[in-house]
Parts: structure tokens; C-alpha cells; sequence
């Protein structure tokens, strides 16, 4: 359960973001959360909509994009998309991937008012 | 030097390292936008953090491992036969919920180690890290060990600032922990099979251990270890070794 230890951080950057920006209140928050975060996409909307309240966040929306994992392979250089937890190139099966998305959190677009 | 905050990491700022200074501030077409792309790490701070102990360490020849498991797995045994086995100079940042135990057990083998109590948090983060560095002296030290609070979840989240994650998994805790925890053993760099002294009494198949670690991470590294057989542990300090040279 360290979605809540998340959240806190989500809403300290939701407020310097505010403060840079001269903003009042949030209206909408949208983050992005990668299959492979080790973030609980229901867990962490729970927490949001706990914590939020007294927040620059309090009238907020909370949107997430749910974000598979995304691999290149560096062998054939396809871009695909890993529908299991084997990382193994769909297509030729090697080993040698980069990851590009769907390991991390991120915010990704705030709207403001 | 970075330039928009003023720190000295300047790794990552190429690809969303997350300050983000040039869209916000500067550009005057956004400055009376109501949508902002952000486009930041949620936990950018502790990653900062992260990067700043890393200095830490690294401005003192030491290599940090990040040693993560369930509750009972045997990280404090470990390090207990590491100190023992006397052939690594180390110290030992504890991160537990509550009580001294495991440093106070170090302690008693003559390791330096402080115990971190995370209250209720269910892992360690790198500014609590950052705080234990302070109690901690590198001088006489080639290796630190953040032993961080027992749990297969959490703790993959955060990077602490080390520059190695060691996973344990213990017979007794039986052969699919890797595949229901996968975030975790994706971050090992090095997956230790503990209490390996205890095979006779499981139906633990360690060969499916190792392929399902291999299916998630291939290339990660795999030993066997029992605090009852030193040959095992010596395996793990000549693993440590090889890392610490390429440091």
C-alpha cells in the first residue's frame, strides 16, 4: 500500500506546478501509469480522491492512461507491445529490448484555473 | 551543473528527468494556458535524491546493494554470514517498521549499521536513506548494504540510491513468488535461491525458479545460498566482487 506515499508526491508536484503557473485550483489531473509501475491503477484513484481534499487538487478530476510495456528490439528493430511478463521480442524472439514505456508513473498534463 | 535547478545530476535531463523548466516558464505562449503538459516522473523528487546518494557513494569508492525480500527470506541472516565469512568490508543501513533488531544483531558481529523505523510506511525511500547515510561512516567501508523493510511489493518502486537490487527468495516461501511479483524480480540484478539447506523438506523446483527469473529479466544473474554453507556465501562476496570492479 504505498499508493498513498505516491499520491503525496503527486499532489506536492500538482502544487508547484500551480504556484509556477499562477493557477488557483486544478481542475484535472492526468497521470500515466505503466502496467509494470508496481502501482495499483484502483488503489492509486482511491488515494487520490482520499487526499486530494484540501489539496490546490480538491475539485480535481483524476484521469489515468493505463500503459502497457512497450519494447524495440534492438535485434529486428520491431516496436511492439508485451502482452505477457516475458520479455522476449514477439516477433523474433530475442532477448536485446529496450523498454519504452510501461515501467514507470508519470504525470502527464494538468489543467488549470 | 544543471542549469534549470541548480543540481549537479545531469544525467536523465535529455529524456524527462522532469523539470520541465523550459515549457513552463519560458515559453510565453503557455503562460496563460489552463492545460499544461507536465510530462514528470511522479516520484521525480525521490529520484533526485536517489541520484544524490548515489554521489554519495560513489565519491567514496562504495558500492551500495539494495537488498529486498519478504519478511523472513534471510537478508539479516545474510549479512550476518557475510560478516562472519570476514572477507568484505561493510556497513548496513536497516530500514524496518519498528524496533533495532536487525542492526543490533549486526551490531553484535562488530558491523556498523543504523536502523532506520519507517512507522508505518512499507518501504524505504531514498530520503529516509539519505538520513540513515548521515549515521553511517564510508571511510571503512568497500560495500553498504540498504536492507530494506521486508515486502515483495512496495519497495520495487523506489529506487534508493543504490547501484545494485539483490532479491532474495527463500525455499520455504515456494517457487511462483517471481511470477506473482514480477515488478520486484524485474528490478533484481541478481536473484539469491536463500536457505537452500531446507531443499530436502520442500517440493521447491529451483529450476523453474530460474527460468521464470530468466522469462522477466533475462541476463539476470542467479545464485543458491545457505548461511550453513560457506562455499555458497563465498559464491555471493566473489559476485560482489566482480561488481565492485567494474564500479
Amino acid at each position: 500500500m504505498h499508493e498513498y506515499s505516491i499520491v503525496q508526491s503527486l499532489l506536492d508536484l500538482c502544487e508547484e506546478n500551480a504556484k509556477n503557473n499562477d493557477a488557483q485550483k486544478i481542475t484535472k489531473v492526468v497521470v500515466k501509469i505503466g502496467k509494470l509501475s508496481g502501482v495499483e491503477p484502483h488503489l492509486l484513484e482511491i488515494a487520490f480522491e482520499t487526499f486530494k481534499e484540501g489539496t490546490i487538487c480538491s475539485q480535481s478530476v483524476f484521469e489515468m492512461i493505463h500503459q502497457d510495456v512497450v519494447v524495440h528490439c534492438q535485434s529486428c528493430s520491431a516496436e511492439s507491445t508485451l502482452k505477457k511478463n516475458e520479455f522476449l521480442c514477439p516477433r523474433c524472439e530475442s532477448t536485446a529490448l529496450n523498454i519504452i514505456d510501461g515501467e514507470e508513473m508519470y504525470l502527464m498534463r494538468l489543467e488549470m484555473a | 551543473m544543471c542549469q534549470d535547478c541548480g543540481c549537479s545530476i545531469t544525467e536523465e535531463h535529455s529524456h524527462g528527468h522532469g523539470h520541465d523548466h523550459t515549457t513552463i516558464h519560458d515559453n510565453p505562449q503557455l503562460n496563460d494556458a489552463k492545460t499544461v503538459d507536465v510530462i514528470t516522473k511522479i516520484l521525480d523528487k525521490n529520484n533526485h535524491e536517489a541520484a544524490h546518494n548515489r554521489e554519495h557513494f560513489n565519491k567514496h569508492g562504495v558500492l551500495s546493494i539494495n537488498l529486498m525480500s519478504s519478511p523472513g527470506s534471510g537478508k539479516t541472516t545474510l549479512l550476518e554470514s557475510l560478516a562472519k565469512a570476514k572477507k568484505l568490508n561493510f556497513n548496513v543501513i536497516e530500514g524496518d517498521l519498528e524496533t533495532n533488531n536487525d542492526a543490533d544483531r549486526l551490531k553484535a558481529h562488530g558491523v556498523e549499521a543504523y536502523q532506520i523505523q519507517t512507522g508505518s510506511a512499507c518501504h524505504l525511500d531514498a530520503f529516509m536513506v539519505h538520513k540513515g547515510l548521515h549515521h553511517v561512516n564510508m571511510e571503512n567501508s568497500d560495500v553498504c548494504f540498504v536492507e530494506n523493510v521486508g515486502n515483495l511489493v512496495c519497495p520495487a518502486s523506489y529506487d534508493v540510491g543504490t547501484h545494485l537490487n539483490v532479491v532474495l527468495i527463500s525455499v520455504p516461501e515456494g517457487a511462483d513468488k517471481i511470477e506473482k511479483y514480477p515488478v520486484m524480480f524485474r528490478s533484481a540484478d541478481l536473484v539469491l535461491i536463500t536457505k537452500t539447506d531446507l531443499l530436502p523438506h520442500f517440493d521447491f523446483d529451483v529450476e523453474f525458479v530460474k527460468r521464470s527469473a530468466k522469462k522477466l529479466k533475462p541476463g539476470v544473474d542467479i545464485l543458491e545460498i545457505s548461511s550453513k554453507d560457506e562455499t555458497s556465501i563465498d559464491n555471493f562476496v566473489k559476485w560482489i566482487e566482480y561488481k565492485k570492479a567494474f564500479q
